[in-house]
């Protein structure tokens, strides 16, 4: 184990205390094998008791610990400094309010999820007692890959249409609701569709893809976005085209 | 102090408080829930459990063969009554949770797939690959977004209950966001608080993981059961002790010492299964506390491998080959490569134990109540019980959704039965008083301890004394010190005293919660003359059925150390045993 001092440049902000961010330095003895958050925690522990920030599992599946690592999204949990050259700025994930230090706001996120729905809205109610749905590995892969969101916000703090229009529903939101239209056991769409497909919704996203290229999880949003707006287009061209099909 | 009035407040929102909420809001619309967590839902760590959950399902299981298995896989310390009902309920339980969209892993006709699991004598536990816990808690969490009754209060941290001529009539939290504290008014509670791995310095537990719900049970009255029961899971990475799942081992993984042998076979885990056809319930598919165990004695002979993290053993898993390791163990490989430069399909990953659950925790009878009435408590914060001495891996994931589902059932029905509020003079009171304990945490000034440093030294003192092995003077030594820390723990100083997200402050608390664990696990252990699956002394390295057949029972006594009493395990149709792990021979 090889031990390496790291310049971490961390934004600070105190509403109580501070009228605007600002930055501080911290000299971090680090272990080479260390993540961004062995950093965080030594400084927290060692060096500056004050500073807050949000982690818990270590393994990249809580989603607790997003934050701008050189100005791009990161878990810190998986922000190796063996990565990192030079001074590393941390700062709170972009296009979130910051509530203290690293720590943002993330109100608009969870508005947003309920609001789509995700959850299973079955085609038809069936008992516990009749036992499991039958799904084949075929049909779980096909929503399989968009279960696997952790809600860290990487994707949001990535894309640029919600750094601009706040309304947009965004990429994970519209990821679970996709997620649920494409699981075989679930009659939901429509409902769904009320607020996905929608300006707001789906149509906003100009297909830039930095959700899907931060995405710690390899979910890509991206690829649930335009299967929505093709799914959506679909729709429309058989409710215009073809009324005959709507009943 | 802000009040809030509610039916059944839920402190904790992981798979226990959410399958408790939804379980309230199912059966009584009318019924307001306060689903009150310090962490925000999906934050919680069921959502690092990797296995999967264990229920009877295929023809050739029965509930009669997962009773045997937990039964003896707790080395007979759980109770009988609690485990029929547990394998009992746990089948509907996962089949709920299917119904609900959990994107369980399945067989090619489409029915849900099982995997193998230590201890287990049939292939049982249901699993989405290599994220169970995480696919589990997410299909709870947005399940529950579709009740309107669930009202959640998303980081909030609960510092004490409100308990009222001798009934539980509340709690008061502190709003992180603003620093304010809320009182919030309830006909019941139900603690789903998770456990207390941090206690330790090496742990597969997340930072949220400090025994608060345990503790604000216990200093509210209410005993802690069997703390002296600490899993410690074989197969942690050395590096950060991030879990390596039980499945490695169920889909065929195995374990060499630094000669490459298969090393269990020396402790009655053998005769050696033929390497990629695992054996159920023999070698790598024994239960956590032997195989870790076995793991301690390799090190004492010198087989161990040694890394820049101190001794390991290691699980080798290349036979799998990629398709497999990619299909079931995504996470795995990945966490492996990532943390450790190690890819299994490859290399052998260098693993060793890792503290990973509590059997122990506040004292609940079958139906998830208390000792204090108007409180309940689910999940590994409550001790039912049903690990007894030992969890076997895959029945924590269960246990959370049955008792989960069964505090919320027992609380409604507490709650209906005519538990009226509590009048509002006496829970202002002790609000007030309640507000007033946080206050002067905030503003003591002069002390000279750190959060940090009393928090080194506990972890120091668990892993020295409570780990694997235990002896009657190094935990005499262990409660002593422990004794020393609470004592110290009132000169701690904060360095931060502003309101918004304070985790100095946060962390002050947190590390109050899992110094009283920590008292309770050491004077438990200490006072327990025997060897019982997880607990092993090398004092007393025999069973004493005559003498510790039972529930050990640590009440808190403010400024002083546990009192320990004990209370007989209940047995229906399994007399003590011997654990047999060794496959095969007649």
């Amino acid at each position: 184990m090889s031990e390496r001092l790291v310049e971490l440049e961390v934004l600070r902000y105190n509403p109580e205390t501070d009228s605007e961010p600002r930055f501080q330095r911290y000299s971090v003895p680090c272990q080479s094998e260390w993540v961004v958050l062995d950093a965080l925690n030594h400084v927290k522990d060692n060096l500056d008791p004050t500073l807050s920030y949000r982690w818990s599992c270590h393994m990249a599946v809580c989603g607790s610990c997003g934050m701008m690592i050189n100005g791009e999204p990161k878990l810190a949990c998986k922000a190796f400094l063996r990565n990192y050259e030079g001074v590393i700025r941390v700062e709170p994930l972009a296009h979130f309010p910051i509530e203290r230090d690293l720590v943002t706001v993330i109100d608009d996120f969870v508005t947003k999820l309920k609001r789509v729905k995700p959850y299973l809205i079955p085609k038809q109610d069936k008992p516990v007692s009749e036992g499991e749905y039958r799904q084949t590995p075929a049909e779980l892969k096909k929503y399989k890959q968009f279960t696997l969101c952790i809600n860290c916000m990487l994707c949001y703090a990535a894309c640029p249409e919600y750094g601009l229009i706040p309304k947009f529903i965004g990429p994970a939101a519209i990821t679970l609701a996709h997620r649920y239209n494409q699981d075989s056991r679930d009659g939901g769409r429509d409902e769904r569709q009320k607020e996905i497909a929608t300006t707001e919704g789906v149509w906003e996203c100009s297909f830039v893809g930095a959700c899907s290229e931060v995405c710690p999880e390899h979910v890509d949003p991206a690829s649930a976005l335009q299967q929505v707006k093709i799914k959506s287009t679909v729709d429309w061209y058989k409710e215009h085209l073809m009324p005959w099909l709507n009943k | 102090m802000e009040t809030l009035q509610t039916d059944v407040a839920i402190i904790g929102a992981g798979g226990a408080g959410l399958r408790a909420a939804i379980a309230l809001a199912q059966a009584d619309p009318k019924l307001r829930i306060a689903l009150i967590s310090k962490v925000y839902p999906m934050r919680s760590h069921t959502c690092a459990a990797e296995g999967g959950a264990a229920g009877v399902i295929k023809p050739d299981d029965s509930l009669e063969h997962h009773f045997n298995d937990t039964v003896s896989g707790g080395d007979w310390l759980c109770d009988q009554d609690a485990v029929e009902y547990l394998v009992q309920e746990a089948p509907k339980e996962l089949i709920q949770l299917e119904h609900w969209g959990c994107p369980w892993s399945r067989e090619p006709d489409g029915s849900v797939a099982v995997r193998s699991f230590g201890g287990m004598k049939k292939q049982r536990t249901w699993f989405a690959a290599d994220k169970s816990g995480f696919h589990i808690l997410h299909t709870l969490f947005q399940t529950s977004l579709q009740f309107a009754s669930i009202q959640r209060f998303d980081e909030y941290y609960a510092t004490e209950l409100l308990v009222d001529e001798g009934r539980c009539a509340g709690l008061v939290a502190i709003e992180m966001r603003s620093g304010q504290m809320r009182r919030f008014d309830a006909r019941a509670v139900i603690i789903a608080g998770g456990g207390a791995g941090r206690m330790f310095p090496f742990t597969t537990n997340g930072a949220i993981k400090t025994g608060d719900g345990m503790a604000l049970a216990y200093r509210a009255g209410v005993p802690l059961k069997d703390m002296e029961f600490v899993q410690y899971h074989p197969t942690g990475l050395p590096s950060t002790g991030t879990l390596l799942t039980e499945a490695c081992r169920g889909e065929g993984g195995v374990l060499l010492n630094k000669n490459g042998r298969r090393f269990l076979q020396d402790y009655g885990m053998g005769p050696e299964t033929p390497l990629g056809k695992p054996v159920l319930k023999t070698m790598e598919l024994g239960p956590r506390d032997r195989v870790s165990q076995a793991f301690w004695h390799e090190q004492r002979k010198g087989n161990a491998v040694p890394t820049q993290w101190g001794d390991a053993m290691l699980l080798d898993m290349r036979h799998l080959g990629e398709k497999k390791i990619n299909e079931r163990l995504p996470l795995v490989r990945d966490m492996s490569i990532s943390y450790m430069g190690v890819d299994p399909v490859t290399d052998p990953v260098p693993v060793r134990p890792v503290v990973h659950y509590m059997m122990g925790g506040i004292h609940t009878d079958i139906k998830a109540a208390t000792s204090l009435p108007g409180l309940f408590a689910a999940g590994e914060c409550a001790c039912v019980s049903i690990n007894g001495a030992n969890r076997l891996g895959s029945n924590s994931l269960t246990e959370l959704l049955v008792f989960g589902r069964r505090a919320a059932l027992s609380a409604m029905e507490y709650v209906q039965s005519g538990a009226r509020p509590t009048g509002d003079t006496a829970l202002a009171a002790l609000g007030a008083a309640a507000q007033g304990r946080v206050r002067e945490l905030m503003q003591r000034s002069g002390g000279t301890e750190t959060v940090a440093g009393l928090r080194k030294e506990m972890m120091r003192t668990m892993e020295q004394h409570a780990g694997i092995y235990r002896t009657g003077e190094g935990l005499a030594e262990a409660c002593g010190k422990l004794a020393d820390l609470r004592r110290r723990y009132s000169g701690i100083e904060l360095h931060d005293k502003t309101n918004v997200y304070n985790t100095d402050l946060l962390q002050a608390l947190e590390l109050g919660s899992m110094l009283d664990c920590a008292e309770a696990v050491a004077v438990s252990a200490r006072e327990r003359k025997e060897s019982r699956g997880a607990h092993q002394r090398l004092d007393f390295v025999e069973r004493d059925d005559q003498n510790y057949l039972r529930h050990s029972l640590a009440t808190h006594h403010p400024g002083d150390a546990p009192r320990i009493d004990y209370r007989d395990v209940v047995i229906t149709t399994s007399q003590p045993g011997v654990r047999d792990y060794s496959g095969d021979h007649k």
